[in-house]
């Protein structure tokens, strides 16, 4: 396909010359050729890997009613629905069997860094000042990577650190789920149980949604 | 006064930096690439700061936006072993072709039943095909089973490729060639329907989940 460009030139008559053909040769096509192969393997390879985010999630109880469940102290509730989030602190305690303070009223929050974020990093202030201590002795040097992630889960273990148990309603979805995680993940919080929305607290979750 | 002679230059220009730099990176994207397997359904995740990558031996769930169930395995070996076993469960004829056909397939969300006649579709049909994904629900839970070979299938390979990292002098981590198990949900599906195949696997005592999502950048 590639034809030889003859040089540019006049030819004198009379006089036989050696054909002077120049030494170049027409890349277009074979421009054309590169930049299409390029252009197909842009648009069809994938670059990055997918990411994974994990998320260990509570055994299933064995059915025997009798066990209760251990009673779990600081700890918040999350209750998700369409786009909107809720929750409470401590434990729940339902209109007919109120607790100390009365029912277990619900809070409004919001996915913004005015919201969860920020009710989770004061809540959560053990773990996070333990982490930044750390953070400090990794930079410099005085503990080791491994060292450094034990502890890190101690802290993440520990009784003060904030625990977290999530609820959906039948309307919220799948992204609204996994920010929060995400947003969990960011406070450094250890536990975190995705469990079952009880009736009672449904109908708080409705009457607020009012 | 004498005419300004214009030089003559031929109008073509030397195009060799331009053909190298093209080539160049026709090379690195040729190296590079990964290709997209196809898949028969399309999928927005979720973002989340997680930078994780996707591990190796895995069973993969996606769940679509209307809560449809699609079931994939990353070893091709791990593949035949488990629809043979479905095969065996279910009591489906099919031919050796179909099952060497199905360990290279991407992933699938239909009946045992339909199974075979799924198989035997061009890509570009199964992405058409109308199917309801795997049955989930308490009568009919094939992918409870899917799950359960498919766990028990993916840990035999694992250990395969582990007793050859050994020998080949490496130090693996046995944690390493462990099924993992991913979801893929849509951004916009419903909590519910991923609870429910969760749900399926913490049936099976299966409660280590990952949550496939895209790069966001952490704040700071």
């Amino acid at each position: 396909m590639a034809e030889i460009a003859e040089g540019g030139g006049g030819q004198s008559k009379g006089k036989k010359r050696a054909k002077k053909n120049s030494t170049r040769v027409d890349m277009t096509p074979m421009v054309d050729l590169a930049f299409l192969l390029l252009t197909f393997f842009v648009l069809t390879s994938t670059f990055s890997k997918p990411k994974v985010m994990s998320l260990v999630y509570p055994a299933k109880p064995e059915d025997n009613p009798d066990v209760e469940l251990p009673k779990i102290n600081n700890a918040i509730t999350f209750l998700l629905s369409e786009d909107k989030i809720y929750y409470y602190s401590g434990q729940y305690y339902p209109k007919n069997a109120p607790g100390p303070e009365g029912p277990t009223k619900l809070e409004e929050t919001n996915f913004g860094p005015n919201g969860v974020r920020k009710l989770l990093a004061d809540r959560n202030a053990y773990v996070l000042k333990g982490k930044e201590g750390l953070d400090k002795k990794l930079k410099s040097k005085s503990i080791q990577d491994s060292t450094y992630l034990r502890m890190l889960i101690d802290f993440k273990k520990h009784k003060e650190a904030l625990k977290v148990l999530i609820k959906t309603d039948d309307k919220a979805t799948c992204k609204n789920f996994i920010d929060l995680i995400d947003e969990l993940k960011i406070a450094e919080i250890g536990v975190i149980a995705p469990v079952d929305l009880l009736e009672s607290e449904l109908q708080l979750m409705k009457e607020k949604l009012k | 006064m004498p005419k300004i002679k214009m030089p003559k230059s031929s109008p073509s220009i030397d195009m060799t930096p331009m053909v190298d730099l093209a080539f160049l990176l026709v090379t690195f994207f040729m190296l590079a690439a990964s290709f997209r397997s196809s898949e028969p359904v399309e999928v927005d995740v979720p973002s989340s700061i997680s930078d994780k990558i996707i591990p190796e031996n895995v069973v993969l769930i996606t769940i679509d936006k209307g809560g449809r169930v699609f079931f994939n395995m990353s070893d091709p070996e791990a593949r035949r072993e488990v629809v043979q076993q479905m095969i065996g469960k279910y009591k489906i004829r099919m031919s050796s072709e179909q099952v060497e056909k199905f360990t290279l397939m991407s992933s699938f969300g239909c009946t045992m039943q339909e199974l075979p006649g799924y198989i035997d579709m061009a890509a570009e049909q199964r992405k058409r095909a109308s199917t309801k994904g795997i049955p989930l629900d308490s009568t009919n839970n094939q992918l409870k089973d899917w799950i359960f070979f498919g766990n028990s299938a993916a840990m035999n390979t694992g250990k395969t490729a582990f007793e050859e990292a050994k020998l080949k002098g490496d130090n693996p981590d046995p944690n390493d060639f462990k099924p993992k198990f991913i979801l893929k949900v849509d951004h916009k599906s419903v909590y519910v329907h991923a609870q429910n195949v969760i749900n399926v696997f913490r049936d099976l005592n299966l409660n280590n989940l990952n949550f496939i999502t895209s790069m966001e950048t952490a704040p700071l």
